[in-house]
């Protein structure tokens, strides 16, 4: 097996192109499981009988499923029977968002869970309103300790949109598809795109290290 | 101002207050000792709403605190009952309980614009003064972790003030108190009761503070009221062993 130069310098502009895509994905991805666990969160917490029980189940469904199958409802269960037809992206940020969302939520239960009882008991004493209490008080103090874990979601979520290749998202691992199947030649776009996630991967993971280190001393 | 009648509270099988009654006249202040697992804290907790009573009525200023009157009878109060009449009882824990994300003045400031609607201009006015009062106006801008505890706890002072409420309730405000902190907390409490007409209820070890400072003192056994009286009759001639047995041992450790 030998290496082609030229092959490699030709494929790295649409892996960049790719990769562009990859990282909308995870963006986009990553903001609907940030703000949709809350709303998860708060809902269970919340307790309203027969939403927090259909919030529980649905949470539990997406948790023990492949993300694989959830992705193939989305696009193709989906549509037939509700008539909602969605873009392969759009299908992929909802997909990973909703995801990911059934794991942040527990995310942020610990988070709250973790802020001390006391917050809770001087927020009733001075009569904030309730609304206030979660935006003024509770969360500012929950969130800061979940971020650690909240960037190690979206590092995973990053690593795992190959799987939209599925249902025909152009990101960098299709773009390597492509490459191979243009030039009969798949190692170097192959091996380009693991380093181009490792670029990324790599860096990231460390950054969330450093906000754990930093997190632990709060 | 304050009236517990027949009150009752327990935790599981754990009674902690048995039909309870006392009251406090407006502007008294009035320190509750006793043993530990006595039921004061319960009692600064039920009349925070920290707790809900098990039975029995408590009153505030003529109006009752976890019932409400609805065609002549008493239903439990829903919440947004007990937010208004929250608004007239302030409470200082032992614990702070300063607000960290937030900086001094904005932890004085957030309920009296949240809760009261003041503009930001007036609540600020008001915790500047408060601030000045509690010997901190230099610290308006400091995070809470950077104060001592007696510092938050002179701060959290101020946030329960700020809520003109007209009763406030202490905590064991200076229990969780490095000893040297302690007569700062207590120096700032004294002048408020000198100043204001707000009625205290205060739970403390601090006897000698006690004793300066109170109306009345009740002394409080197994969730009932032993004895109660004038702060000079009840530490210098309890009538009740049980009081006197209490006074013995504090006066001893300290």
């Amino acid at each position: 097996m030998d290496w082609d130069w030229n092959n490699a310098a030709d494929s790295i502009p649409l892996l960049l192109k790719g990769l562009v895509v990859t990282l909308e994905l995870t963006l986009l991805g990553s903001l609907v499981a940030y703000v949709l666990g809350v709303v998860f969160a708060l809902v269970r917490r919340g307790g309203i009988p027969v939403v927090s029980q259909l919030v529980y189940l649905f949470v539990e469904f997406v948790r023990s499923t492949p993300l694989l199958i959830q992705v193939f409802v989305l696009y193709y269960l989906l549509p037939p029977t509700t008539g909602i037809k969605m873009s392969p992206f759009v299908t992929g940020v909802i997909a990973l968002g909703v995801h990911y969302a059934c794991y942040t939520a527990e995310v942020y239960r610990a988070g709250i869970e973790a802020v001390p009882k006391g917050q809770w008991e001087a927020a009733t004493a001075l009569s904030l309103p309730r609304r206030r209490v979660w935006t003024g008080v509770i969360l500012p103090q929950a969130v800061p300790r979940v971020l650690p874990a909240l960037g190690n979601y979206t590092i995973s979520m990053f690593k795992e949109t190959p799987l939209l290749l599925a249902i025909g998202v152009v990101d960098v691992l299709s773009s390597a598809k492509a490459v191979g199947a243009e030039t009969f030649r798949v190692v170097e776009p192959y091996t380009i795109a693991g380093i181009l996630f490792l670029l990324i991967s790599y860096p990231a993971s460390i950054i969330v290290r450093r906000l754990e280190r930093r997190v632990g001393q709060l | 101002m304050i009236r517990f009648d027949r009150v009752v509270k327990s935790y599981g099988d754990h009674v902690v207050l048995r039909e309870l009654d006392f009251t406090v006249a407006p502007g008294e202040f009035v320190t509750l000792i006793g043993p530990s697992g006595s039921g004061k804290t319960t009692i600064l907790r039920l009349l925070m709403t920290l707790e809900k009573i098990d039975s029995g009525t408590i009153q505030v200023g003529g109006e009752y605190l976890s019932h409400r009157e609805r065609g002549g009878k008493l239903v439990p109060a829903d919440e947004k009952y007990l937010r208004g009449i929250r608004r007239r009882i302030g409470m200082v824990f032992q614990q702070f309980n300063l607000f960290p994300n937030m900086k001094v003045l904005q932890n004085i400031t957030e309920a009296p614009i949240r809760s009261l609607g003041l503009s930001k201009g007036e609540a600020e006015a008001r915790a500047v003064d408060l601030l000045e009062m509690v010997g901190l106006s230099e610290k308006a801008d400091a995070h809470p972790t950077q104060l001592s505890g007696g510092q938050q706890q002179r701060v959290a002072i101020a946030r329960a003030l700020a809520m003109r409420p007209d009763v406030l309730l202490l905590d064991e405000v200076t229990s969780a108190l490095d000893p040297e902190l302690v007569a700062g907390v207590l120096a700032v409490l004294k002048q408020i009761a000198a100043t204001t007409d707000i009625t205290i209820l205060c739970v403390t070890h601090e006897m000698q503070f006690a004793r300066d400072v109170s109306d009345r003192v009740i002394m409080f056994d197994q969730g009932q009221v032993v004895e109660e009286g004038t702060p000079e009759r009840l530490f210098t001639e309890p009538s009740q062993p049980r009081t006197q047995e209490f006074l013995k041992a504090v006066i001893q450790r300290a």
